[in-house]
């Protein structure tokens, strides 16, 4: 079901906002789409990396309800395709921030049991605290 | 000599800051020999009459008018001395309006004493000018065509018709570029061979035409509507002749000929021997045989055709002819090579057998329909678009503008042939821009051409099918495509042909930034280069499809013909000269002069071919004793408007001497004055062609003069009309900062920086800084600039 979304005149602040995180400029994004075809974790995402980079230029911040920025690995498969040079995995990192730094974390450090923090390397626990906690 | 100097107060915009009583006080009090008058609007009618009545009332034979920029009412002043019977060479023009009263605003007093300065520099060059004359040099029929593809021929055409005496160069052993490749054309369908095999025939048969196939440029010397190209024809192996002698095509040469190469025109698809003909359709119509895989050749193996031949034409002993063809104007047809696809492995093209490029696809399918074509397709065939086009990463931002119409005629003629094949395109846009093509888009769509918009991400092949694994987003759909294929045909963009880099180079001829030749104007001088003379045809400047490129080629035919109707055309006089009696002939200017116009002549002294000169300056410091001089610019006018410029300096205050080339840094500092842009009142600008014009010996004579700081401004080596100047220039400040060192003077005191008409900001900003920083510096003492400058002039 399509659903209908207006333009608002705060869209242009979110989108000012990730291009001054990220320092890549959204809107030079072609929508041709290397990005995602390139990307080994496509099948996980609820949306693809173009269709953020779309919903981004268009200043549309519902695209933070999305998994996919989660779910992006830092992989640099689609920075290293992309025909306009565009660094896409800075994007989804400017995303994250934002979410942080509301200081909402995605993940509970209380939840991981000790037998599976005994197993995890203990750079993947750092890694992941920096990726995904606030 | 009598000098009258004209004050204009344009309007107040002159004289509302600065005070021009006074400068004529000054004037006056400097010297008797000359007639100063104010006048309101000088470029008027009125301000002219002036002029004119006062240059006879008073017998006048040097003026200045000190008013605006040169480059608004210099050719107005010009006009009005010759109107009042004087060289149009004795006018000199101190610009007080964009170099003083406009950005001193805030200032008067200031700017009133820097005025002084300015028109005193101004008289202290007028005095020395001297009458120069401008020859009118003949034009003639002559036309050099590069490049034998559509463009090309359309231009030797249209030049022949039109009475023109046209010589075409092609590198290839047959005329028609890219186009004799070609099967059918977008959006018409009609046959590429068909439409340009007549057009070929007309070439050959043009009796204003001399054709040279197989041919390359090797040098061209000249500019300004007078060139020479050195060409050199490589050998056919063939006897050539028009007597009953000749080759009679009957084709027992190549029938016994042992070797198998790929041939160019079937793309390599097909294969063809050494002793070949290009193409069914080629022009002329002739064998050749190519050197590099022949066994005479290789390695003396083999000697068949020749013996075989009934008319016993195979010259093995041919050698290449050397030529020397002089012309009136040149036209660059050279035409594009398609993007090499293996520049970005990830296509995998060269490394996957069923990856081709579109070129490769022309010749394929002009094959399909035969019972057993060399090359078979499968059932599934993929184009995909956008290949070394519109990818920041290979350097090629732009739209090649042909790949999506020729894609979408590759699948609508295989579609037609083969129905039963499925033919997706992926890409990122369709354009469909020229007349009839969106109509021919739509018509393919409605064949059952499937258009995916996504750019394939990654290729990878099935190793035992040869298959070809597409992964691409459908964007619209957000759908992930993994689809293999039997075909992949990449869309390969179009850039300039690496066999126009010679051209390039002889004839200094500038790029845009994709890579192309650069045109004069992008929108009124569409096929005029920046070398008077020198005109582009057809995808040499840019992306273009056929009826683009006949377009630009006929236009380019007129532009020719425009230009050599004028006959004569006047030469500009600022030109370099030889002082044969202090010229001893040394030959050391001889290779710094890139546009060649220095010789010898039969008294083994240095001569400048008036044709050939560009006026730039640069073999000026090249002769030890200063025998080249520059009119109009020459070194005593020079030293004169130095010592004018600082000759009012007062004990605490500071000079910048800023050196500015005529073209883009003096137009540029006019650009700051007409925006009214503040900076240093330390400047003074001085014009001269090019800054390389100003050797070691007035350098160090402006600051043995009391200058704080020189400045030389000119354009950078690309795009500039003196390609060659900023090197010389460069080795100019060497020198002088050797001494420099020597007397420990502070490097910082000279600068070179280059412009482009855009740098206002970066021009108001060096100037400002050279003055911060020399405010910090103590002056020169006396003694180090008298042994920076010894002689005494
Ligand atoms: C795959 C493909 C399909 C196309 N299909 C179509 C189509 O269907 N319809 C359409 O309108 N357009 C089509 N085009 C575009 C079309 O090919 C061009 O518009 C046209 O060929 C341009 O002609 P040109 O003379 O400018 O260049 P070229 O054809 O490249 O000719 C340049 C000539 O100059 C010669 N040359 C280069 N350097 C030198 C030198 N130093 N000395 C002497 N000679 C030199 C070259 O050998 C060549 O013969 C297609 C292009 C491609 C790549
Ligand atoms: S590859 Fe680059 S241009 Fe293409 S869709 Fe992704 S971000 Fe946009
Ligand atoms: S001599 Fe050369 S061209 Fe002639 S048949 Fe032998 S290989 Fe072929
Ligand atoms: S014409 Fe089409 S395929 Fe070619 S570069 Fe432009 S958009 Fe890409
Ligand atoms: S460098 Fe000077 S002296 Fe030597 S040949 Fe040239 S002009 Fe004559």
């Amino acid at each position: 079901m399509a659903i209908k979304v207006k333009f608002k005149d705060k869209n242009d602040d979110f989108y000012k906002k990730i291009v001054e995180l990220s320092g890549e400029q959204v809107a030079l994004c072609d929508q041709c789409g290397t990005c995602s075809g390139g990307c080994p974790f496509i099948e996980e995402m609820d949306i693809n990396p173009s269709e953020i980079m779309r919903k981004v230029m268009l200043g549309q911040k519902e695209v933070m309800d999305s998994r996919t920025m989660w779910i992006c690995a830092s992989c640099f498969t689609c920075t290293v395709r992309c025909p306009r040079e565009l660094d896409v995995s800075k994007v989804s990192e400017a995303l994250r921030q934002v979410k942080l730094r509301t200081a909402i974390d995605e993940i509970s450090i209380a939840d991981i049991s000790k037998e599976e923090a005994k197993k995890l390397p203990t750079i993947a626990v750092v890694g992941n605290f920096r990726k995904f906690t606030g | 000599m009598k000098t009258g100097i004209f004050l204009c107060e344009c309007g107040g915009n002159i004289s509302n800051t600065i005070d021009l009583e006074n400068v004529k006080e000054h004037l006056n009090d400097e010297d008797e020999k000359v007639i100063v008058k104010i006048h309101g609007n000088m470029c008027s009618g009125a301000g002219q009459k002036l002029l004119i009545d006062e240059a006879k009332k008073h017998g006048l034979d040097k003026i200045v008018v000190s008013a605006c920029s040169p480059h608004f009412h210099e050719k107005t002043f010009r006009g009005a001395m010759k109107k009042a019977g004087l060289n149009p060479y004795n006018l000199e023009i101190a610009n007080l309006r964009e170099h003083c009263s406009w950005i001193h605003k805030d200032i008067p007093k200031v700017a009133t004493e820097k005025a002084k300065e300015i028109v005193d520099a101004a008289k202290a060059k007028a005095e020395l000018d001297y009458a120069l004359e401008e020859k009118m040099m003949k034009l003639g029929n002559e036309v050099l065509v590069i490049g034998g593809g559509i463009a090309g021929i359309q231009t030797s055409l249209d030049l022949a018709d039109s009475g023109k005496n046209v010589t075409l160069i092609e590198k290839q052993p047959t005329l028609g570029g890219k186009m004799a490749i070609l099967t059918k054309t977008f959006p018409t369908e009609d046959c590429a061979a068909c439409i340009i095999s007549p057009k070929m025939a007309a070439v050959i048969d043009h009796p204003n035409i001399t054709l040279h196939t197989n041919t390359e440029i090797q040098d061209i010397a000249g500019h300004r509507l007078h060139f020479e190209a050195k060409v050199i024809k490589h050998p056919r192996y063939i006897k050539d002749s028009i007597n009953m002698d000749q080759c009679l095509i009957c084709n027992k040469c190549r029938e016994v000929c042992p070797v198998s190469q790929p041939n160019y025109w079937e793309q390599g698809i097909m294969n063809r021997e050494a002793i070949y003909i290009p193409a069914p359709h080629a022009i002329p119509y002739k064998y050749l045989i190519d050197a590099e895989t022949c066994l005479h050749f290789v390695d003396g193996s083999c000697n068949k055709c020749a013996e075989v031949c009934p008319q016993n034409v195979i010259d093995f002993g041919q050698k290449a002819e050397e030529l020397n063809i002089a012309v009136d104007a040149v036209v660059v047809a050279t035409g594009f090579d398609i993007f090499d696809a293996k520049r970005k492995p990830v296509f995998g093209y060269g490394k996957y057998e069923n990856v081709v490029t579109s070129l490769e696809m022309e010749r394929i399918v002009d094959h399909i329909v035969e019972k057993d074509p060399p090359r078979k397709v499968g059932k599934r065939v993929a184009f995909v678009q956008c290949v070394g086009s519109r990818d920041k990463q290979i350097g090629n931002e732009y739209c090649s503008r042909v790949c999506c119409m020729y894609s979408i005629k590759l699948a609508s003629l295989l579609k037609q042939a083969k129905p039963e094949i499925d033919i997706y395109i992926f890409y990122t846009d369709i354009r469909a821009f020229g007349k009839g093509y969106e109509e021919y888009y739509k018509r393919s769509q409605e064949m059952g051409i499937k258009f995916i918009r996504g750019k394939p991400s990654h290729f990878t092949e099935v190793k035992e099918t040869k298959q070809v694994i597409l992964t691409v987003e459908d964007t619209l759909s957000r759908d992930i495509i993994e689809t293999e294929f039997d075909l992949v045909v990449l869309a390969n963009g179009l850039e300039l042909s690496k066999s126009s880099d010679i051209v390039a180079d002889s004839l200094k001829l500038a790029k845009s930034d994709d890579g192309f030749f650069k045109e004069a104007h992008p929108k009124y001088k569409p096929v005029d280069t920046l070398v008077e003379g020198v005109f582009l045809s057809g995808t040499a400047q840019g992306p273009k499809d056929i009826p683009d490129t006949v377009a630009q080629a006929s236009a380019a035919a007129a532009r020719v013909m425009a230009t050599l109707a004028q006959k004569e055309f006047a030469l500009d006089p600022v030109l370099a000269f030889v002082n044969s009696d202090i010229c001893d002939g040394c030959e050391k200017c001889l290779d710094n002069c890139p546009p060649k116009a220095i010789s010898m002549n039969n008294e083994g002294k240095a001569e400048i071919n008036e044709a050939l000169c560009l006026g730039c300056g640069s073999c000026i410091t090249s002769c030890p004793l200063e025998a080249i001089d520059l009119n109009y610019y020459t070194n005593k006018q020079i030293y004169a408007e130095i010592e004018a410029s600082l000759h009012l300096k007062k004990e605490n205050e500071k000079r910048i001497l800023v050196f500015a080339d005529n073209n883009t840094t003096y137009r540029l500092i006019d650009a700051c004055g007409v925006r009214k842009m503040k900076y240093t009142n330390y400047a003074r600008v001085l014009r001269v062609p090019s800054v390389s014009r100003i050797s070691p010996n007035l350098i160090e004579f402006a600051f043995a003069k009391g200058a704080d700081a020189v400045f030389l401004g000119d354009s950078p080596a690309k795009g500039s009309h003196f390609e060659w100047a900023n090197k010389t220039t460069q080795n100019n400040i060497k020198t002088v900062l050797n001494k420099f060192k020597k007397l420990k003077i502070d490097s910082d005191r000279l600068i070179f920086s280059q412009f482009t008409a855009a740098d206002l900001m970066k021009f108001i900003n060096e100037i400002n800084q050279v003055a911060e920083k020399i405010d910090k510096l103590k002056s020169i003492p006396e003694d180090i600039k008298k042994q920076l400058f010894p002689k005494e002039k």
